[in-house]
């Protein structure tokens, strides 16, 4: 089943302005921008979290409006920025929530994707292990887990990284990559620059809801951009897949 | 480990429920009934009381779970959504009027109660309803039907009329027939039913509210279940019973650590543990020696439920510190 994703002249009150994107699946595409530059509104709108007042979001060929949410939450995943869990339920528990959009972690199916998650994030060890008693990175790993659970052709995030020290944030993009090379669409919204040059196949800057560039990290994040989006002046050292961002 | 615990709810039931028709001021011995009127006593005095214990613990229980699952908050509470003040504040019109003379008016006025209130909160707390936006909304309606009750009260047309509403006010199950068993139960079991069903919505807002509707959470029709759920269930109880405070606080709270934590697991426990600590409530207080009459079931639960709620925050504010 493919299920592309983009929107047309998408427009939100004062945080979007006309955006026309198209996103492809199999590719880790990161959206980055200032502060207030409308990443996570963008986000929610694709993945049909706020309703925009203009223009159109389609999912396959349908508008996402159209399509009811439990077909919508079966397609797209979505992590939430600081995300909660308002109860200490354990690992595998938080990860069958996951099959809620589908109504089975009871059923054959449901646990198969609940225990290939629980794989796939190295959590078997953890599986009984309450939420309150893991360690950031481990808790980064569980929620993940608990999205991939549903099995979305979409995956969606939106500042996975905050929180997480060095070693983790690598970690975690590296699964994300992982998940995009088995054909998923990945979404991030990225604050770091350097994680999302190396990381990401696509880069979509954003400048007070409008695009500023698309395309290629190395394209997308030249300099020129970066000094007229952030108003800083920087350049890129070292080589691909390992830049670093010198600022001036 | 759900099932296990279901099971002994259930068993602790099976026993509680023949021990409490045979205590009272008078006991009753099963074998050789050496009372007089046993019999009447039994089917006509302490089995639709036993009923009425059970059906309005397994209202109030499942409301709370449901709340608290609605709220993301152990501290939640029928109470809090201001149901159960609205019923209260109809049920006290009635006896202000002298309407509750007639037999059928007061649960009808104390179902308008808790009907008013929750439309009210429907049109405050609007379609999408936040859970802050409607928690806020829960406290004003119970704060105004709280103002109103005492409004009534201090304009009491007669002393009889204020001593009634004041004792009734106080919540009991004394002197309840099979009438009120017929009122509360088809209404709480309409409840319950309607709470059940919102139990995977539930789930999904342990999440939090934007990953729940990522999960394809409709808000707008989970927030319509749950008010008209809690309230049948509350004003069923309310109605019959007057108000009983702190059931829906303590039973999820107690169960919770029994299951697997989440809101739909947590829904059948809190219904069978809410029936039976009402059922021993209610019997506990009609055989303690008590002069000029029996404790009152609703004093009773707020004198055990006061000291709970302050074990809950102080174990809250050990956590944050």
């Amino acid at each position: 089943m493919t299920t592309t994703l983009g929107c047309v002249n998408l427009s939100l009150a004062d945080r979007l302005t006309d955006l026309t994107l198209s996103l492809h699946e199999g590719e880790v595409t990161a959206i980055c921008g200032p502060n207030g530059a409308g990443k996570s509104t963008l986000l929610s709108c694709l993945g049909g979290l706020v309703a925009a007042d203009g223009g159109l979001v389609t999912l396959g060929g349908r508008l996402l409006r159209n399509v009811p949410a439990q077909e919508r939450a079966r397609c797209i995943g979505y992590l939430p920025q600081s995300p909660e869990i308002a109860w200490d339920v354990s690992v595998e528990v938080l990860v069958s929530l996951g099959r809620l959009p589908w109504g089975d972690a009871g059923a054959q199916a449901g646990r198969d994707a609940i225990e290939e998650a629980i794989a796939a994030m190295d959590l078997g060890a953890l599986r009984n292990r309450r939420i309150s008693r893991l360690s950031g990175g481990e808790r980064a790993r569980a929620l993940m887990a608990r999205v991939l659970a549903t099995g979305p052709a979409w995956l969606f995030a939106d500042e996975p990284l905050a929180n997480l020290d060095l070693r983790h944030a690598i970690a975690l993009m590296r699964r994300f990559r992982e998940q995009g090379s088995k054909g998923r669409g990945v979404v991030l919204v990225l604050h770091d620059l350097a994680t999302a040059m190396n990381f990401a196949d696509r880069v979509i800057v954003l400048d007070q809801g409008r695009l500023a560039a698309d395309g290629e990290p190395a394209h997308a994040l030249r300099s020129e951009v970066i000094e007229q989006v952030w108003r800083c002046k920087a350049g890129w050292l070292g080589e691909r897949g390992m830049r670093a961002l010198s600022l001036g | 480990m759900n099932r296990r615990l279901i099971l002994i709810l259930v068993a602790a039931l099976v026993v509680a429920v023949p021990l409490s028709l045979l205590a009272g001021q008078v006991w009753i011995d099963p074998i050789a009934p050496t009372t007089r009127n046993a019999a009447l006593i039994l089917f006509e005095l302490r089995l639709p009381r036993a009923a009425l214990a059970l059906v309005i613990g397994a209202g109030l229980g499942v409301s709370g779970a449901a709340m608290q699952g609605y709220l993301r908050n152990p501290l939640a509470d029928p109470g809090l959504f201001g149901i159960a003040p609205g019923a209260a504040l109809g049920a006290v019109l009635s006896f202000w009027t002298g309407y509750a003379a007639s037999v059928w008016l007061l649960p009808v006025f104390a179902l308008v109660g808790a009907g008013g209130a929750m439309a009210l909160l429907a049109l405050i707390a609007g379609r999408e309803g936040g859970v802050a936006l409607f928690t806020m909304a829960g406290l004003m309606i119970a704060s105004l039907a709280g103002a109103l009750t005492s409004l009534a009260i201090s304009l009491s047309p007669t002393p009889f009329a204020m001593s009634e509403i004041v004792t009734w006010l106080m919540g009991a199950l004394a002197d309840r027939s099979w009438r009120e068993v017929g009122i509360a139960a088809p209404l709480t079991l309409a409840g319950v039913g309607v709470l059940m069903s919102a139990g995977r919505g539930l789930d999904a807002l342990t999440l939090g509210d934007a990953a729940a509707r990522s999960l394809g959470l409709e808000p707008g029709r989970l927030q319509a279940r749950m008010i008209v759920g809690v309230g049948l269930a509350v004003g069923a109880a309310v109605a019959v019973a007057g108000v009983i405070g702190f059931v829906g606080l303590m039973v999820p709270h107690l169960v919770r650590p029994l299951t697997d934590r989440r809101p739909s697991s947590l829904m059948v426990p809190s219904a069978l543990a809410g029936a039976l600590l009402l059922l021993v409530a209610d019997c506990l207080c009609r055989m303690l020696p008590l002069s000029g009459g029996e404790l009152r079931l609703g004093i009773a639960l707020s004198l055990l439920g006061a000291p709970f709620f302050l074990k809950l925050l102080l174990d809250m504010r050990r956590g944050l510190a």
